[in-house]
Order: structure tokens, then C-alpha cells, then sequence
């Protein structure tokens, strides 16, 4: 199609002039137009730059295992937290009458009725074998309540309460994981074993976090024979093997302690040799980091190497630090787990899920009161849970991808 | 669709392509209605600024861009093969045999960054000898004697010892010639080249637009340079098009777009080009304002926010390609 048009030069000569007028207008007013320019642009990058921590939070939110690993986890630290209130007894409520009791069930319906209730419970011993054998009392019937009052406990060490999330009147027990060889409902020893065990592993994190982001910053940056020095203290501690290493420094600690304090020394042991892994890791990190031009250019404006390390190269690699951490919280978990199953580490009367399954070692309990072990479960879970969510939060880091 | 360009002996048509991106910040349409033809042995030039959608066209030519975000949402791109049938692209099957059978046979492409391009751990000779192995039934040694034959032409001195080198041994107009070589290696009758001189110092561009002109010559194949620099249109091409946010707005033989502009991003364009000999401390005069965001989806012109003419109503609404002399077609609503 063509249209006809004033001949070809002219027009192209009449846009030239269009350009040339706009050029002298904006001459005259040349601040306004940059000012102009400069909001224009700001408010551009406004809508494009989201931040590195919404876009990681984006991805992260996108992987579904890493993203149940979380809410599991959350979960885990709130019923941590609120144990004492979660469970009907005691770490010390104990039914003599009741040892080894299988898990009960709730009955939900009572004649139609949404009443929640268990049953009584009745004891024989079989004159052969003495073996215990409870059954199922259908006489009796114990509304469950919840909310109601129960043995008094101090909520996180704080204020004094006796009130349960749920629990039964009278001389009825509810125990819906059973009951360990001394009667003590196994629920509540889980939840409340739970916050030593969870907590131990966030200390015990934190700690080796410390020690090993100084010394991986500073041997890696650093160089020479500080370099030379720290990794050959890596090497010796690594080389131990790692259970003698641990028998030997939990020997170490005074059987006369009180319990919080052998807690405490449990952590110390264990980020003690915890740090090594993540030194090495950040080490090798700033050792790639240190040759990047923003550096150069720090140093160049007069930087101290203080200022470096704290202000460029550590948030440059806190997202590799927040991942490790997560991955190592497992393994501390697991560490506090196996030290305690040896006997070493914590010791009853304080409970973790260690000293639960140290109390479980003989074929009697595998073979006949196999609901001792729910313990490993609630391990597993969590160890899985902190897995997936470690791996969520490295490829949730990592720009490079998909 | 009625073609823009109604004649049937072309070598390549893309007609009115669409090519958009699906990201979780919204749909760029990187591509909005480019139509180009390509006659066999012709020079055609595609220039516009970054992000105008010119690199996103040939890759859609030879359906090189992501499957899961990218699609291509209507348009033709139809490709007269070697033994005369005609076939759309478009509509391929992007792991299929057929593309595959066309890529690097019949349809080369070169690239801005010939470091990047090639691979660091094979030798230059054995990435040039695996394209010839690729579509020619040769044996091992003639795929080498051909790849060292192309070596020579493209201007590499002591090919046969060079084809044994690794591509951080080459310096950066080499690696081009190389990966020239590798393009041209089955003939194609068609050559995409993406910025090949971008990187390159100036007196090596002068060079590597000489071989291809001289290869061009010699292959009679047609060749579509993209690129951003007005000085390489000039050098290289017959017919260009100026693109600007994935729509072609003036398009023609390349003296009359240099010396009779009509599309007012066209002006924008020559006049920006800082001149030698011009006086010192004058300004230089870019276009005012900046691309607008991608996401945005502009109705009606997409320069008029920018165009020093004054607006008219009809700059809000679609502007059509119009013909406005034999071959010299505008995007504009001042015709």
C-alpha cells in the first residue's frame, strides 16, 4: 500500500528539525530533564530490583520438600517449647501399675456423641510366665478433658502452671504411645526429651558457627603461616576418630555437675569438632572471594582488613553459612543422640531422645515393647526435616540454578 | 495473515512472528510482529538498541530458545530447503530431526563471544570436524582434512598445527575465524551472524567483515547480521530493518535508510552517532528518554512516549508497516 507523502528529503530534513528543537529545549531546561530522567529510572529499578532475599524466599517457597521440612521443623521447635503444656504428666509422673503399657486409643464417639474418652485399664499377670497382661476395661470410661488440671509443672522454667492440653480425671491415664519400663508415659517423655535434644543442636550450631567462621575468614584470608597454622589444628582435630575423641572429653566432665551445666559441656564437646567442616568450607569460599574486584576496590579506598572481612567478604558468604548450618544441625542431633545411647553425654534424670533409647538396649524391649522406639521416629522426622530444608535453602541460594 | 511480502523466491520469510516469554513477573513480548525476508545471497542488516528483540528473532529462526518459558505465539517462518521444499519453522519440533537436519547445514549461526561459544576442553579442530561429522558421512580423516582446509580459508595460519589448539590458545579474532569456519562448514545457504564484532577490537571487526564478505562471495549464501553498531550496517548490508521493542518500524535498502530516514527512531539513531572531527565540548545528542519496562505492554506506537514529533491521536492506536516507496516500508503514523 502507498501513500503518497511530501518527497523524501523533505520529510526526512523536517525530522532532523524536530530532534534539533528538542536538543535547544532541552538545553535551556537541562535539570529538570535529568531530574525527570533520574526519578524515571529510580522507579524502574524500583519494580526489577527485588531484593536477594525475596527472591531467594520466592524459590524457596517454590521446592515443596524444602517447604514441608520447614513447617515440620517449626513444628517440632513449637512443640519444643510448649511441651510442658502439650503433654498430660510429668517427666517424673510414674504408674507403677502401668509398666509397659501398649499405646491406648482415644474413642472419639461416645454413643454418638462426640465425646473423646479411653477406656480403663485392667493388669493380669499370667501365673506362668509372670508375663503382664493389660486389657482393655470396658466398665470404666475416662472423658478426655482438655485444658484441664493436671500435675504442676513450670512452664518454661518460668511460671508456675498446672494446666494440660489434655488429659483425664481421677485415676484414669491416658497414654497414647504407651508407657516405658517404669510406668512413665512415653508421649510425654518424647516431647519433653524433644526440647533437650532440638535445643542442644541449635546451641551446639551456633557455637561451631562462631569459632569456625573466625577461623576459616582468617585462615582464608589471610594466608601464610596463620593459614598454615589453623589448617594443620583442623587436620589433628579431624584425625581422632570421632566417638573415642568423645568418650574421652565426656569422661572428662565431673560426675558431681548439676545437669544444666553437663548440658552445656555435651555442646561445648560437640562443636568442639563440629567447626572444622565449616571452617574448611569458608575457607575455601573466601579464598575464591578474596580475588574479586569489589575487594580491590575496598582495599583501594582504604579499607582496614577488618572492615573486609566483616563488612564484604562474611555477608558475601552468609548465605553458604545459613546452609551449613542447617545441614550440621542434623548431625549434632544425631551426635547428642548417639553419645547419650552409649551412656556417655547426658545421663537420666535428664531426658533428650538419646537417653531414651539408652534406656531401651535389651531384647526385651524390641521383642515385647516394641513402642519404646518411637523415639527413632520422631529422629528420623526431624533429621529428614532439617535435610529438606537445608537443601531447599542451598538451591533457594544459589542464583545459578533453576 | 496476508504477507507483507507477497513474492515467492525468497530464502527465508518470517512473517508477522510472535515470540513471547513467560516469567513469574509477567509476559514480555520480546517478539511482537517482525516480518523480514531474506533473498538467497542477499546481505540483510537488523539493527535496533539492547533489548529491542533482535538476538530473540534469530534464535526463533532456529528455535534455539528455552521450551518451557518461551513460546512462539503466531507467525510463519518458512525456509526454502536445498532440495526445494519449503518449510515452516515455526512450527518444528524444537528437539526434532528435521530442525536438526537444518541447523549448522543449511542455517549457520556465529555468535558475539566466540570464547564463550566454543568449548574449553575440545580442541578448535575437533569442535569444527565434529559439525562436519554431524551431517556428512565422511570418515574421521576427511572430516579433519576438510576442517583444516577451512581453518586455511578463513585466514588462520599453520591451520594444520592450529587445529590441534585449544580455544584459550587462540586470540579473539581468531576464535571468531574459527567459529566462522565452523558455521560454513557444510555451505549453508544461510549464515545468522549475532553481533560478531561486538567484541572484537576495530581493526580485527574490519577484518572478520572482510572474510564474510569474501566468503559470501565465494558460498553465494545469504547472510542476516544483527547488530547494534549503524558503521557494520553500512559496511556489510544491502537491506536492513530497524527494530525497537520486538517491532520492526522502517525497513528498506540500506542507502536509502542512511540517507532518507523517515521513522523518527531511525533520525534518533544516525543522528546519535558521535561523529569524528566533530568540535570538542559538543554535546553529544542520544535520544531522550529510555526503552520502556518489557513487562509493560504499550498500546499503539511504542516510541511515541520518546518521538520529538508532535503526538497525535493516532499514535495511541495500531500503526500498521506501510509501504511508502518501492521496498521502503514505515511503521510510523506521519504516513
Amino acid at each position: 500500500m502507498t501513500t503518497s507523502y511530501q518527497s523524501g528529503s523533505l520529510q526526512t530534513d523536517q525530522l532532523y528539525e524536530y530532534y534539533r528543537d528538542l536538543d535547544r529545549r532541552r538545553a535551556a531546561t537541562v535539570d529538570e530533564y535529568d531530574a525527570a530522567a533520574a526519578a524515571g529510572a529510580a522507579a524502574d529499578d524500583a519494580r526489577f530490583a527485588l531484593s536477594q532475599w525475596r527472591l531467594m524466599a520466592r524459590k524457596f517457597v517454590r521446592n515443596r520438600a524444602a517447604l514441608a521440612g520447614g513447617v515440620v521443623i517449626v513444628l517440632f521447635y513449637l512443640g519444643a517449647i510448649f511441651a510442658d503444656f502439650l503433654v498430660p504428666y510429668t517427666l517424673t509422673t510414674r504408674y507403677r501399675e502401668r509398666i509397659y503399657l501398649p499405646p491406648q486409643a482415644i474413642h472419639f464417639f461416645d454413643q454418638g456423641k462426640f465425646a473423646p474418652f479411653v477406656y480403663g485399664i485392667k493388669l493380669e499377670i499370667d501365673p506362668v510366665s509372670f508375663r503382664k497382661h493389660y486389657t482393655r476395661d470396658e466398665t470404666q470410661k475416662y472423658p478426655v478433658q482438655l485444658f484441664g488440671r493436671g500435675e504442676p509443672y513450670k512452664a518454661l522454667g518460668l511460671f508456675e502452671s498446672d494446666r494440660h492440653l489434655f488429659g483425664v480425671e481421677g485415676d484414669g491415664v491416658i497414654n497414647l504411645l504407651g508407657t516405658d519400663r517404669q510406668g512413665r508415659d512415653m508421649l510425654t517423655r518424647i516431647f519433653l526429651g524433644s526440647q533437650i535434644s532440638l535445643t542442644i543442636g541449635l546451641v551446639g550450631v551456633i557455637l561451631s558457627l562462631t569459632f569456625g567462621t573466625v577461623l576459616g575468614v582468617v585462615s582464608g584470608f589471610f594466608g601464610g603461616w596463620v593459614d598454615d597454622l589453623i589448617q594443620r589444628a583442623i587436620e589433628l582435630v579431624r584425625s581422632f576418630p570421632s566417638i573415642p575423641l568423645w568418650m574421652a572429653l565426656s569422661a572428662a566432665v565431673p560426675v558431681h555437675w548439676p545437669p544444666l551445666q553437663v548440658y552445656f559441656a555435651v555442646t561445648l564437646i560437640l562443636s568442639l569438632i563440629g567447626w572444622t567442616w565449616l571452617a574448611r568450607q569458608l575457607r575455601g569460599k573466601i579464598l575464591s572471594l578474596r580475588h574479586e574486584d569489589y575487594i580491590l576496590a575496598a582495599k583501594l579506598l582504604g579499607a582496614s582488613n577488618g572492615r573486609i572481612i566483616f563488612k564484604h567478604l562474611i555477608p558475601a558468604s552468609i548465605g553458604h553459612i545459613i546452609v551449613v548450618s542447617t545441614l550440621a544441625m542434623p548431625s549434632m542431633i544425631l551426635a547428642e543422640t548417639a553419645l547419650s545411647f552409649l551412656g556417655l553425654g547426658l545421663q537420666p534424670p535428664i531426658t533428650s531422645w538419646g537417653v531414651l533409647l539408652q534406656e531401651v538396649q535389651d531384647i526385651q524391649s524390641i521383642a515385647l515393647y516394641p513402642w519404646v522406639f518411637t523415639p527413632v521416629l520422631f529422629i528420623v522426622l526431624a533429621i529428614l526435616a532439617f535435610n529438606f530444608l537445608g537443601d531447599g535453602l542451598r538451591d533457594a541460594a544459589d542464583p545459578y540454578t533453576r | 495473515m496476508a504477507s507483507v511480502y507477497p513474492n515467492n523466491d525468497y530464502l527465508l520469510q518470517i512473517d508477522e512472528l510472535h515470540t513471547y516469554f513467560d516469567t513469574l513477573d509477567g509476559t514480555v513480548r520480546a517478539v511482537d510482529g517482525v516480518s523480514l525476508a531474506i533473498k538467497p545471497g542477499q546481505t540483510v542488516g537488523l539493527v535496533g538498541e539492547s533489548g529491542c528483540g533482535k538476538s530473540v528473532t534469530a534464535a526463533s529462526v532456529l528455535r534455539l530458545l528455552p521450551q518451557r518459558t518461551s513460546r512462539i505465539v503466531n507467525g510463519e517462518i518458512l525456509f526454502r530447503r536445498r532440495d526445494g521444499d519449503t518449510v515452516d519453522m515455526a512450527k518444528l519440533n524444537p528437539d526434532g530431526a528435521v530442525i536438526r537436519s537444518i541447523r549448522g547445514n543449511e542455517i549457520s549461526m556465529i555468535f558475539q563471544e566466540p570464547l564463550t561459544s566454543l568449548s574449553p576442553v575440545y580442541t578448535v579442530g575437533s569442535q569444527i570436524a565434529e559439525t562436519v561429522a554431524l551431517h556428512q558421512a565422511v570418515s574421521r580423516r576427511e572430516a579433519r582434512e576438510r576442517s583444516i582446509d577451512l581453518l586455511a580459508q578463513v585466514g588462520i595460519p599453520n591451520a594444520a598445527q592450529r587445529f590441534d589448539e585449544y580455544p584459550h590458545q587462540f586470540s579473539g579474532g581468531m576464535r571468531q575465524r574459527a567459529m566462522i569456519a565452523m558455521a560454513l562448514s557444510c555451505q549453508p545457504r544461510l549464515l545468522i551472524a549475532d553481533e560478531p564484532t561486538t567484541a572484537l577490537d576495530v581493526t580485527i571487526q574490519a577484518q572478520i567483515l572482510e572474510l564474510m564478505k569474501q566468503l559470501q562471495a565465494d558460498l553465494g549464501m545469504a547472510i542476516l547480521i544483527i547488530t547494534h553498531d549503524l558503521g557494520v550496517i553500512a559496511e556489510m548490508a544491502e537491506t536492513v530493518a530497524v527494530m525497537y521493542l520486538g517491532k520492526i518500524v522502517e525497513s528498506g535498502d540500506v542507502r536509502t535508510i542512511f540517507k532518507r530516514p523517515l521513522h523518527p527512531y531511525t533520525v534518533g539513531l544516525l543522528r546519535s552517532v558521535p561523529q569524528l572531527g566533530s568540535r570538542a565540548k559538543e554535546r553529544l545528542t542520544p535520544i531522550p528518554g529510555s526503552v520502556p519496562d518489557p513487562f509493560a505492554v504499550i498500546t499503539g506506537c511504542a516510541f511515541h512516549q520518546r518521538c520529538p514529533v508532535p503526538k497525535t491521536a493516532a499514535c495511541r492506536g495500531e500503526v500498521e508497516l506501510t509501504e511508502v516507496e518501492p521496498g521502503h516500508f514505515v511503521r510510523c503514523t506521519l504516513y
